[in-house]
């Protein structure tokens, strides 16, 4: 399934809804709108993984790379993501003691459900 | 005596192939359902990762994928870049994930490296056996 990309505002968040296979040939584009984002003055950012089906080193990465440019501008950037097969990923990867990772985009911005309440994330 | 075999041109277009014909393949193996993410994913690593050597070394020649289920699952991708480069994979450790001055290509080899080891239970990465290149050799159960 091909890469689609889709943004939204949630309260002072922007939400980026990431779907399909996110890998060596799609990751690019992932890359630019994230870096759209950033440059724009996007400095809270929650990348929402749940219609992921595939992530690979690349996709990583890139969302690494959105991280590390976000915390010069002091911003916070945080993933959703609930499927077990890419938390998986994370922790093999040890990228879950990197990323701070929530179960729901209402956790992610500061909701309460199954999220640690109110806790935003800083990058 | 390889399956399936599969030769694509190095470019991260073709890396999607190779997964959906790597797990296609193990499928009907006989792998077993619940191991079947990791097969696609590693497959797409070790792909990725010869794409990867052949662009940096601008090498057109085909990127290699050979699948054989005689006794075990066994998948090997071959790229043709100097030894030296192939075999100088490593897995970083977490508290350099996010190192400032680690470039993206040092991040993903890093973490791509670290997704094989840690999904692949028998991995080998190993000089070609003729000529120049490297082959990461991967072995899954099949449940026959």
């Amino acid at each position: 399934m091909e890469l689609s990309l889709s943004t939204r505002t949630v309260g002072e968040y922007t939400v980026l809804e990431v779907g399909g296979e996110v890998d060596v040939y799609t990751a690019p584009r992932l890359r630019e709108r994230l870096i759209e984002l950033i440059d724009a003055g996007n400095h809270k950012i929650v990348v929402d993984l749940h219609r992921v089906d595939f992530l690979d080193s690349t996709g990583l990465g890139v969302l690494v790379g959105a991280l590390k440019r976000l915390r010069p501008a002091g911003g916070t950037f945080g993933l959703v993501c609930d499927k077990e097969s890419l938390l998986k990923i994370f922790r093999i990867t040890a990228l879950d003691q990197v990323f701070p990772i929530f179960p729901t985009v209402q956790a992610a911005t500061g909701g309460e459900p199954d999220g640690s309440a109110g806790a935003a994330p800083t990058a | 005596m390889a399956t399936v075999r599969l030769s694509f041109s190095p470019a991260p277009v073709h890396v999607r192939t190779a997964r959906l014909v790597g797990v296609a393949v193990a499928r009907r193996a006989g792998v077993a359902e619940e191991l079947l993410d990791e097969v696609r994913l590693a497959i797409g690593e070790a792909c990725t990762r010869a794409v990867a050597l052949h662009r940096q070394y601008g090498l057109a020649d085909l990127v290699q994928v050979e699948m054989s289920d005689e006794e075990t699952y066994t998948v090997r991708v071959i790229d043709r870049a100097p030894i030296e480069a192939g075999l100088g994979l490593s897995a970083l450790p977490p508290d350099e994930l996010a190192d400032e001055s680690l470039t993206d290509e040092a991040l993903t080899v890093g973490v791509g490296f670290a997704l094989l080891a840690g999904f692949v239970e028998d991995l080998q990465v190993r000089p070609v056996d003729e000529g120049v290149g490297t082959e990461v050799r991967m072995v899954w159960p099949v449940g026959r």
